[in-house]
């Protein structure tokens, strides 16, 4: 494998931030003057408000025409390398968002909808959500879908908020009260459990890469409210004796919740509840297809859950009567509403269009594509000078994702991943996800090549990586003081920590670059 | 490898390819990969889901789908209660939708720059509306935003109760208490419900006063309340749980702010709210975000769960960009001893909301505000001269009021079926989580709706109440 890289530069436009733009005076958008029937029947707005709580000063915003403004926000995506280089994102599973989902999803019948309008005026929407539930329960055996969570992490919150409300139906809540994760588990997980009111149990990984039965058994007890664990984890290990794990905790009273964040590997393989689940997630906004919106959504965190915890869910639940689609909010046992309304109904929308369009062969192809894939890097990345991967004597190929260190890399020249992932921007080519904190793996890097990407994007991303490598013993220098090509340099280091220069917003740092001089 | 031909979405689906990707490792099957996986956990029979459609079959199954939908724009609408009609610029329908930042991760602040700074000019403009300091990138809503808020002052007083007024979204309550966690829970935070004057809608500071004591962590009241009612209140309030030691936190709709006062004016210590009326669609109730903002101090910086963008000058004398201040204290780095939790929220709004308050501008803000007051009240003043109507709350309040119908002898529902007959979706109906409002809905009326909608509107009620 020989790749070429391509020469690369940013555009660079040296924009300013908007609040130094404009004029004063120019207008963006024009609102007309109400009718006169209605100001000689209401007379000045001022005088329709209490007087103290009128505002007294006008919002420092900026003032600009339309095309000031659409220019400026274009010539940012323009400095916004996103999908176009090769992002691949570990844990993120980066997807191709298909165009016609987004066209579909932008259409009036949905943009347009109020989430409080009569069901009969939205049986599109219903209809959609109650079809993605039932594709959801098939890939996952479980008996009802919910889409509130407008998140992964907020499909763990109502995990948790779940597991509260069994627990308490029980008269078992106050007992339990402990929910147990592996250090492998996505912080959201543990973080959720801790913000839901439990106490974590956190188990470690033993030499062949997942925790033991023996750790598992000396923690579980009648104070187990849950484990909340994924299979495979982000170093692509998957856990065989998951339906071991599930019985002892099944066993001891707790419920067992799958989170399905690295569903790409396993997708048609294995379905959860068959393992044993009680109740798990799958992120529709990297899995389904579906955007991710730079780390934010909206997105959709789908959670589903086997028939004895249905009557917890939160609510309304979008179900099937003939022909017709209902929201059924008469559901005493539920734990109300996590988020607002039904959810991201348009991501669930996209991913809906998505599964449609894969259907059960494509999905299969996909699961195969991402570990396949992921195996063919591995061999070239170890082929790297200072790679190397985390559990190195496992010998069965990994998953969808492998994690391997440049801890040997740093010690020889210095070069640290965070220098590597600047560098890797002077390519053309989205920085390397390095790994969840604590870093098991010293200088980790995980990336996940998924099935969108080509083998010779793959290719060119391990002839970066290896570039880079180069570099590093050749002139670390210029790894250090990299990005050389982008669209700003690296921060000067210090501000960020100092509450003095550390600055939110604009008016803040206007202030603190005012006192400071 | 499948006899099929290659997926659109997936380029390694070409078979040729994968076998080369097979050969390289040296590897037979792709089966064999899979190894890992036990064979008693593995799934015995193919999915069954419906077939695979291309895209013309897809586009024209989800118009056949999406065509059952009646919408907003299809109908004369008056809802509100949480998520709003407000004219959307179309250059900010196309900002937001670039697909440059639609899918991205967030890069490191070097290869995502633009987004960067978009995020950050969110962050700034927001400030600017509410004239404080130190604003975090959105949460997912206004409801998870005032339960982080009471959580963080849970922990920055050191206390377990929150008196929250009653007048509230009930689907906000609903959030807000499995925030505060069942009681059963060692860290649970008690909820007091602050009752309003049934004549105004205004907070009862009597009861106020009743319900805060030695634990009292927080008040949380909202400008203008659920039922639109702008509390005037507002500084009094701030004094009461000044002198309580609690902290105050306050709910506001930015789009109000043009014309209403920053609520860190009359005392508020965190401001939460929306952004959806800020350039944001319905999207089905899709288009909900929230917003947590504070004076820019270390003790308040310390608590928040969000992502924050600051802004620094790099290694190059006069640049600028961007990085993610205290990320440290996220979940993200400290698992179970994070600030509450972070994880995907709503950030392609934020670039939609930055857009929006950009191309408005001050004096946009401004006329806009008093655009919605002028012919909100046009409308309920409308609607309460018909006979057996009734605005419940009839000065001071912003887009949304409440309207009563119970000498009608019509329910809400019934004049909402006969309404929606004519193109029309009334106004919220309160009459069930709202009993002591009778039959009551929330009407809410914007700077979309023209004097002949709030005619057309009277007319049919006005028929419909005939009847």
């Amino acid at each position: 494998m020989s790749v070429e890289l391509k020469q690369y530069q940013a555009p660079v436009w040296n924009e300013p931030v908007i609040l130094d733009m404009g004029y004063p005076g120019r207008r963006g958008v024009l609102f007309a003057a109400v009718e006169p029937e209605i100001r000689q029947h209401v007379g000045d707005a001022s005088d329709l408000i209490p007087f103290a709580m009128r505002r007294q000063d006008r919002p420092a915003l900026p003032e600009l025409s339309e095309p000031e403004v659409l220019y400026h926000y274009l010539r940012l995506s323009q400095q916004t390398l996103g999908m176009m280089g090769i992002s691949l994102f570990g844990t993120c599973t980066m997807k191709y968002n298909p165009q016609i989902n987004e066209a579909m999803a932008w259409r009036p019948e949905i943009t347009e909808l109020h989430p409080l309008q009569h069901e009969d005026t939205m049986q599109g929407a219903l209809e959609i959500v109650h079809n993605m539930d039932l594709m959801l329960r098939e890939l996952s055996g479980m008996d009802q879908f919910v889409f509130q969570a407008g998140g992964g992490s907020e499909a763990a919150f109502t995990n948790c908020a779940v597991t509260r409300a069994y627990h308490a139906s029980k008269g078992e809540l106050e007992q339990r009260d402990e929910v147990i994760v592996t250090i492998q588990t996505h912080p959201c997980n543990p973080a959720t459990a801790a913000a839901a009111g439990f106490k974590v149990i956190t188990l470690m990984l033993d030499e062949s890469g997942y925790p033991s039965l023996d750790a598992l058994k000396a923690v579980v007890s009648n104070r187990t409210a849950a484990i909340m664990v994924n299979n495979p984890d982000d170093m692509g290990v998957y856990n065989p004796d998951m339906k071991e794990w599930v019985r002892i905790v099944h066993e001891a009273g707790g419920l067992a919740f799958y989170d399905a964040a690295n569903f790409n590997g396993t997708m048609s393989k294995l379905r959860a509840r068959e393992i044993g689940f009680d109740a798990c997630m799958f992120m529709l906004h990297k899995t389904f297809g579906a955007p991710k919106s730079g780390v934010g959504g909206p997105a959709t965190g789908a959670y589903g859950v086997s028939s004895e915890l249905a009557p917890f869910l939160p609510s309304p639940l979008v179900v099937r009567d003939g022909d017709r689609y209902r929201l059924d909010a008469d559901r005493p046992q539920s734990v109300g509403k996590i988020r607002e309304f039904l959810g991201n109904v348009q991501v669930v929308l996209k991913a809906y269009a998505w599964t449609r369009s894969m259907g059960a062969e494509g999905i299969a192809q996909a699961s195969d594509i991402s570990v396949l894939s992921n195996n063919y890097m591995e061999k070239g990345l170890l082929a790297i000078r200072g790679v190397t991967r985390s559990h190195p004597e496992a010998t069965t190929p990994r998953m969808e994702m492998t994690r391997y260190s440049f801890q040997q890399m740093k010690e020889e020249t210095g070069v640290d991943i965070h220098d590597v992932q600047n560098r890797m921007s002077d390519f053309g080519i989205d920085p390397l996800w390095a790994s969840h904190e604590p870093w098991l793996l010293p200088e980790p890097f995980t990336p996940e090549a998924g099935e969108m990407y080509g083998k010779e994007a793959l290719d060119r991303w391990i002839a970066v990586i290896a570039r880079i490598s180069d570099e590093a013993y050749s002139d670390p220098e210029l790894v250090k003081t990299s990005p050389h090509n982008q669209a700003v340099h690296r921060l000067k280091p210090g501000m960020i920590d100092d509450p003095s220069s550390r600055s939110m917003t604009w008016r803040a740092f206007k202030r603190k670059m005012a006192a400071t001089g | 490898m499948r006899d099929v031909s290659a997926h659109p979405y997936m380029a390694n689906s070409v078979p040729a390819i994968q076998q080369e990707m097979l050969d390289s490792i040296g590897v037979a099957t792709v089966e064999e990969l899979f190894v890992q996986i036990p064979e008693d956990h593995r799934l015995s029979r193919p999915l069954h889901l419906p077939p695979a459609l291309s895209e013309r079959e897809l586009r024209r199954h989800l118009l056949d789908i999406l065509s059952k939908n009646s919408t907003t724009e299809d109908n004369l609408s008056f809802l509100g209660a949480g998520i709003w009609q407000h004219h959307v610029p179309a250059a900010v329908d196309e900002i937001v939708r670039r697909n440059e930042w639609l899918t991205s991760i967030y890069g490191e602040p070097s290869s995502d720059h633009g987004l960067y700074q978009a995020w950050f000019e969110f962050c700034s403009q927001l400030g600017e509306l509410l004239n404080l300091d130190l604003v975090g990138m959105p949460v997912r809503s206004w409801g998870t935003a005032a339960g982080h808020a009471l959580r963080m002052a849970a922990r920055l007083t050191g206390r377990n109760e929150v008196a929250v007024v009653r007048a509230i979204d009930p689907e906000r309550l609903s959030i807000i208490r499995n925030y505060c966690e069942p009681p059963e829970m060692a860290n649970h935070i008690a909820i007091r419900l602050v009752d309003y004057d049934p004549a105004t809608g205004l907070i009862d500071l009597d009861d106020l006063r009743a319900a805060l004591g030695q634990q009292t962590a927080a008040v949380y009241f909202e400008v203008p309340c659920y039922l639109g009612v702008i509390e005037h209140q507002a500084a009094e309030i701030a004094a009461i749980a000044r002198v309580a030691g609690a902290q105050t936190i306050v709910g506001v709709d930015p789009i109000s702010l043009g014309v209403l006062s920053a609520p860190s004016a009359y005392g508020a210590d965190i401001v939460v709210g929306t952004i959806q009326p800020l350039g944001i669609h319905l999207h089905a109730g899709g288009g909900v975000g929230g917003f947590i903002a504070t004076r820019d101090e270390p003790r308040y910086a310390a608590e928040y769960p969000t992502l924050f963008i600051n802004i620094a000058e790099t290694i190059k004398p006069g640049e600028y960009g961007f990085g993610r201040a205290l990320l440290e204290q996220s979940s993200y780095d400290q698992r179970e001893n994070g600030k509450d939790w972070i994880g995907h929220s709503v950030y392609m709004w934020a670039v939609a909301a930055t857009a929006y308050m950009a191309t408005m501008g001050p004096q946009g803000f401004v006329e806009i505000g008093e655009i919605i007051l002028q012919r909100a009240h046009h409308a309920a003043s409308r609607l309460g001269d018909l006979e057996g109507v009734r605005i419940s709350f009839p000065s001071g309040f912003f887009k949304e009021f409440v309207v009563n119908f119970d000498d009608t002898k019509k329910s809400v529902s019934e004049i909402n079926d006969a309404l929606r007959a004519e193109g029309i979706f009334g106004g919220h109906d309160l009459s069930s989580d709202f009993p002591e409002l009778g039959q009551s809905a929330l009407y809410c009326v914007t700077e979309v709706h023209t004097h002949a909608d709030i005619e057309r509107l009277v007319g049919a009620v006005q028929k419909v109440i005939a009847r």
